[in-house]
């Protein structure tokens, strides 16, 4: 089988034998692939039942563990990335968070959907209801995602807390590089991909 | 008495014997001259000699973990759910291997053996056993069935304990190890509820500084020691939903006719006490909750966790129960971090239940597969091959 396009990219990004820590890790395709070609050091945090198991099945390293608790318990610099998948939406502090992994690792990669989709904004803008898309399927009222944000607003957020971008990239809805994506990003982008690194001392 | 065995059964097993004949050196420095250990296997040893697994019990637990010993028994071994054909601990794929650990009352040398040097039973002058005597021992017994390597080592609570020593001082030895409801080290407040039950055991004029006869044991001061414990392994939502405040009479007037109240969680503690002191050794209960207290790998490294753990190979799999207050998530989430800190595998699971910490011995569904997806991929791991 082979790797969802998104996380063959984040896959290049990693170094053989690093430590990698996966917030929202899912089913562990990410580091299932991770440790059996590139020998990584990984684990997976995630709290859903099903995921878990799953990863158990693979016979990855992932830890129950809420991301809304925080990460107080693994110490500074104690990993080479640390990667975040399509979950930031769903945290309640991506802020804090985003600070958190930063504490962890020297690196991270962010992937979210983009609000800022044009698709979003037709439906919002002409149906004048909340945007619902094959990455964003929930209905309002019973949604994980509390925190859907832009291009823009991730751009922005990342600059106030002082982190650089060290690369974006635009992915579309099967997660394959968005050539169009990449002229508006904002517009066109389906899926955002973002690598950070720390503030510059 | 089962009517017939169930299909997930292993069915009737046979508790066997295994001698050592060589003296023996404990941790504390006192060498036994051999001892015996009670054990039951259950599945078979592959070719390879791959597929073991030990199982390591808690507090009070035995060899007689699955199956039924005869047709006349009432309950299958204490740990049936989960170890037998088609179960957790799958018996068509691993050859488990269950003992009664150095210093129990069933079967194996402990407190209730004659010492030969004395000609009478040890009682209170049995030495002192700690965990890593016990996976010593075990060591043994192990390479008298041929086998070398565990693919698991697994256990609840003092089993747990035993999990991490074996995974620590027999690194090569051990694919996985299953920590369950346990901890790297008891906190003052658990080693305060093992001092309380001590204490009551202790109290009883018929213990008698352990020197105690057949026919006069400490049985009040046993059953209150295992009252004591009953309540820390519940909780407080498990009790309130299993008890209430039910009068075992079901009328309040009834009150008056005695002083000696009757609640139905009162009712039920005694008969627990009860049950238990008539049938398990005070001096073996003194001496595994003592086995308990003094288990701490880090203390031999500056109270470093992450250092005791840097030999391990084994990968982990760490299990906790959201109610369990006595081995709490916490104490679980130590261990995880500690293996994530010394960069070793390792998986955990929380499991929400709200019966404590005897979490760890019941079927709930997300442990049952938590522990069947887990050892599901050890045993493909084991074999060399994909999963079947």
């Amino acid at each position: 089988m082979s790797l969802r396009a998104d996380l063959a990219i984040i896959a290049e990004l990693i170094n053989d034998d690093a430590r990698v820590l996966d917030l929202g890790c899912g089913e562990g395709e990410l580091l299932a692939h991770l440790q059996a070609h590139k020998s990584v050091n990984g684990y997976g945090l995630d709290v859903d039942p099903e995921h878990i198991r799953v990863c158990l099945d693979k016979g990855v390293n992932v830890i129950e563990q809420d991301l809304d608790e925080g990460l107080a318990n693994f110490p500074d610099s104690s990993f080479d990335m640390v990667v975040m998948t399509e979950t930031l939406q769903s945290v309640r502090e991506p802020d804090r968070l985003l600070r958190e992994m930063l504490r962890i690792a020297e690196e991270c990669i962010i992937t979210f959907p983009n609000f800022g989709h044009w698709r979003c904004r037709l439906q919002l803008a002409f149906l004048g209801r909340m945007p619902v898309a094959k990455h964003i399927p929930h209905s309002w009222f019973d949604t994980p995602n509390i925190h859907l944000c832009t291009f823009r607003d991730f751009e922005n957020l990342a600059d106030s807390l002082g982190f650089p971008i060290i690369e974006r990239r635009v992915v579309d809805h099967q997660h394959a590089q968005s050539t169009l994506g990449s002229l508006l990003p904002n517009l066109l982008g389906p899926v955002a991909f973002y690598r950070l690194g720390r503030a510059n001392a | 008495m089962p009517a017939e065995i169930p299909a997930n059964s292993v069915g009737l097993v046979a508790t066997q014997t295994f001698t050592h004949r060589k003296p023996f050196l404990l941790q504390c420095g006192v060498s036994l001259p051999g001892f015996k250990l009670c054990y039951e296997t259950y599945g078979t040893l592959n070719a390879a000699r791959s597929n073991a697994v030990l199982i390591c019990h808690a507090l009070s637990g035995h060899h007689h973990a699955a199956g039924f010993n005869s047709m006349d028994d009432a309950k299958p071994g204490w740990w049936d759910t989960c170890i037998g054909p088609g179960k957790p601990i799958d018996t068509n794929h691993f050859f488990v291997v269950s003992l009664n650990n150095l210093g129990g009352c069933n079967g194996s040398t402990g407190p209730l053996s004659v010492n030969p040097a004395s000609g009478a039973a040890y009682g209170p002058d049995f030495p002192t056993v700690v965990v890593r005597d016990w996976v010593n021992s075990q060591v043994l017994l192990a390479e008298h069935l041929g086998v070398e390597t565990f693919a698991a080592v697994i256990g609840g609570s003092l089993g747990g304990m035993q999990a991490i020593q074996w995974a620590i001082d027999f690194p090569d030895r051990v694919h996985a190890a299953v920590v369950i409801a346990a901890a790297a080290k008891l906190s003052a407040q658990n080693i305060a509820f093992n001092e309380i039950a001590r204490q009551a055991i202790a109290s009883d004029a018929n213990f008698l500084d352990g020197r105690y006869s057949d026919g006069v044991i400490p049985e009040k001061g046993l059953g209150l020691a295992r009252m004591i414990g009953h309540v820390t392994y519940l909780s407080d939502d498990g009790m309130r939903e299993k008890f209430g405040r039910e009068l075992k009479s079901g009328n309040p007037q009834d009150l008056q006719k005695s002083a000696d109240i009757e609640f139905q969680v009162e009712s039920y503690l005694r008969h627990q006490g009860q049950a238990f002191s008539r049938h398990f050794d005070a001096n073996t209960y003194i001496l595994m909750t003592k086995a308990l207290d003094y288990f701490d790998p880090a203390s031999e490294y500056a109270d470093n966790l992450v250092d005791a753990l840097a030999p391990v190979q084994a990968k982990f799999l760490v299990v906790s129960f959201t109610t369990d207050w006595r081995f709490s998530v916490e104490r679980s989430k130590e261990i995880v971090d500690a293996l994530i800190a010394a960069r070793k595998n390792v998986a955990s699971a929380v499991i929400t239940s709200e019966h404590g910490h005897d979490s760890f011995l019941l079927p709930l569904p997300r442990y049952v597969e938590v522990l069947r997806s887990f050892l599901g991929r050890i045993h493909a791991d084991v074999n060399g091959g994909s999963q079947t």
